[in-house]
């Protein structure tokens, strides 16, 4: 019988810690089939942030390094200075790239480091239980705005995707979601562009997922994937902000 | 009438902070501080509060802003835990260096790493030598109490200095107590309302905040804020006699428990002190002479009330939650022997790092600390200059 299907070789048999409904979990499977399938698992590190994922080393038989809140690209740098023929993914949620980590993310942009970073947005602080976050919509709930968020006490939502696309040490730069089958498909897609990249010299890929939080954001799952198509994505738009084609080698 | 209310220490923290009604909090949030700020965006979204609180994007710049607002002359508080206490350090030194009475509510957390989200003083400790006061509390009531006693400790004339009040982690911040809040009319007028002797845009007074301090002067700067540190001495138990004649309620820099005629005792800051109050209990009913020390006020540090405490114990055991990893022994172990030496004779004590990145700590621990310290006493051995309690060898 042809396998059709089978589970990444790269996971352990550890259960995450991710709630139903949330996009972490599929976003965390297409990197663990990407590994398998790019064979990447002998010969990269993955840099974990402080955030839901805060676990994640624990979900893949691979080396990682879990950085403090915010500071992963900073160490990424380090490590993929000295070992720059390694892949090294960083893995980070709007929580701790767009508040703590935006020095951080920038510089690593401006240094145009040869890593790719996986920035999952979901517009709330998860882990610490649903506080608004900078890439909070206006007008959304969250325990910290309790009425939703003001652009007078709290300003405006970060576009992340478009700013790194405008960073010259940024090669490539597409916003994805999770929120149907074929989006998950092109996700993959996008990954898997992010990753290879990373050994062509043009400096850092970026990928922006925006992710479902149906605990954060008070909904059903079904509703949560909605509420991705109604809200997130008029505010922040699916697409590639940046082409590698257009970025020569440095 | 005081108020009877079940609440944990995170929410007696922030119903304190509503009551006095700060003019700025900035804060961003942490494991297990989180619940401060978050209480206090929802006090204010409901209009019980008219603070003005600003959502930054990290504890360097919460620490930052409440620097800018409070050199501007605006009561400012903020609330943080672990690193991000830690991310503040370069700031903490700004606000105690320039005079600024911020209150932070510290909920002890362990520091990473490896990373842990619990109770430890890893934190705070870690910052003792930031300028700040720090005064922890063992339970909720005391957490609501202190916080409320700070904000006056602080602004006080001859402090002027920044306050941390400390809770340990999840025990104290998330475990609900019963507990006597105060009317809020009371916590005002007790409080007052905050007037600096110097702000920005004063229009009679030119001032520069924090500039640079050259060689001539810097020292006597320096030498001005310990200054201060020791007035804080006087102004905590002047304002804790205050505090008392309003609520019944006996602060100090110490809690001495079961002390006056005890032999054996241990030195202890935090929640912890509840274990070891009970293992007093149990040893005294069983003929030993056991006592507690409870250090409330670490900064300034309480040396003459330490001195005092152990005039006539022959063994006392020095309890770190946390290690200063100098091999030689944990922070309030160094300064408690520092303190005591050529002071209080004959004495026999070991320091013990104890309760790490929320290890538990149980009565019989701590009790098994009071046997070990009587068999040095009397076998006349001396004791390991410092040991780990409770430790998986």
């Amino acid at each position: 019988m042809k396998t059709i299907y089978k589970r990444p070789e790269v996971f352990t048999d550890v259960n995450t810690s991710y709630c139903g409904g949330c996009g972490h979990g599929i976003v965390n499977k297409l990197i663990a089939e990407l590994i398998d399938e790019m064979e990447l698992r002998e010969k990269g590190i993955l840099v974990w942030p402080i955030g839901c994922s805060v676990y994640a080393d624990k979900y893949y038989k691979m080396d990682a390094i879990c950085a403090l809140h915010g500071r992963a690209p900073a160490l990424a740098t380090g490590i993929k200075r000295s070992l720059p023929d390694k892949f090294v993914m960083v893995y980070q949620g709007d929580g701790d790239m767009v508040s703590e980590g935006m020095a951080e993310i920038m510089h690593a942009a401006v240094r145009a480091e040869n890593f790719s970073v996986i920035f999952i947005n979901n517009a709330i602080y998860g882990m610490t239980g649903g506080q608004m976050a900078p890439t909070t919509l206006l007008g959304q709930v969250t325990s910290t705005s309790p009425y939703g968020r003001a652009v007078a006490s709290s300003g405006y939502p970060v576009n992340m995707a478009e700013i790194m696309a405008n960073m010259p040490g940024v090669c490539y730069s597409e916003r994805v979601t999770v929120n149907t089958p074929q989006r998950i498909t092109a996700t993959k897609k996008a990954l898997k562009k992010a990753f290879e990249l990373q050994f062509e010299n043009k400096g850092l890929s970026f990928v922006e997922v925006l992710s479902p939080c149906p605990t954060g954001w008070g909904k059903k799952p079904i509703d949560a994937m909605k509420m991705v198509d109604e809200q997130l994505i008029p505010i922040y738009p699916l697409g590639a902000f940046k082409s590698p084609e257009e970025v020569p080698a440095k | 009438m005081a108020i009877n209310e079940r609440l944990s220490g995170n929410e007696a923290v922030s119903f304190a902070i509503k009551q006095i009604n700060p003019d700025v909090v900035a804060a961003y949030p942490i494991t297990p501080s989180t619940e401060i700020p978050q209480f206090i965006s929802q006090y204010i979204a409901n209009g019980e509060m008219t603070t003005v609180y600003v959502p930054v994007e990290s504890e360097h710049s919460s620490m930052s802003a409440c620097i800018g607002s409070e050199a501007a002359g605006a009561r400012s508080m903020t609330a943080t835990s672990s690193c991000g206490l830690a991310y503040m350090f370069e700031m903490l030194y700004i606000a105690a260096s320039n005079r600024l009475p911020i209150t932070m509510a510290v909920v002890n957390r362990a520091l990473s790493g490896p990373i842990n989200i619990n109770n430890d003083h890893s934190d705070s400790m870690g910052a003792r030598d930031a300028g700040w006061l720090q005064i922890y509390a063992e339970n909720a009531q005391e957490a609501y109490d202190n916080f409320i006693q700070c904000v006056r400790i602080g602004e006080h004339k001859d402090v002027k200095l920044p306050v941390m009040a400390c809770q340990d982690g999840f025990i104290t911040s998330h475990a609900v107590e019963r507990l006597e809040l105060i009317e809020t009319d009371k916590v005002k007028a007790f409080v007052g309302e905050y007037k600096p002797e110097k702000y920005l845009l004063n229009p009679d007074e030119i001032l520069a905040v924090g500039p640079y301090d050259t060689p001539q002067y810097y020292m006597e700067h320096k030498k001005a804020q310990t200054e201060a540190m020791k007035n804080a001495r006087k102004a905590i138990k002047e304002i804790a006699k205050e505090f008392e004649a309003m609520t019944g309620r006996k602060y100090d820099m110490l809690e001495e428990y079961r002390m006056d005629d005890a032999e054996y005792a241990v030195i202890i800051i935090g929640s912890s002190a509840g274990a070891g109050k009970e293992a007093v209990d149990e040893l005294r009913n069983a003929g030993v002479k056991a006592g507690l020390i409870k250090v409330r006020v670490f900064r300034p540090f309480p040396d003459e009330e330490l001195v005092a405490a152990l005039k006539k114990v022959k063994g006392v055991a020095i309890m770190d939650k946390t290690d200063s990893f100098s091999a030689a022994g944990g922070p309030l172990g160094a300064e408690v022997k520092a303190a005591i030496y050529g002071k209080v004779d004959g004495i026999t004590a070991a320091n013990y790092i104890y309760g790490l990145g929320g290890r538990d700590v149980r009565v019989e621990h701590i009790k098994q600390v009071f046997e070990e310290i009587a068999e040095l006493v009397k076998t006349g051995k001396a004791p390991e200059t410092y040991k780990y309690l409770a430790i998986r060898e």
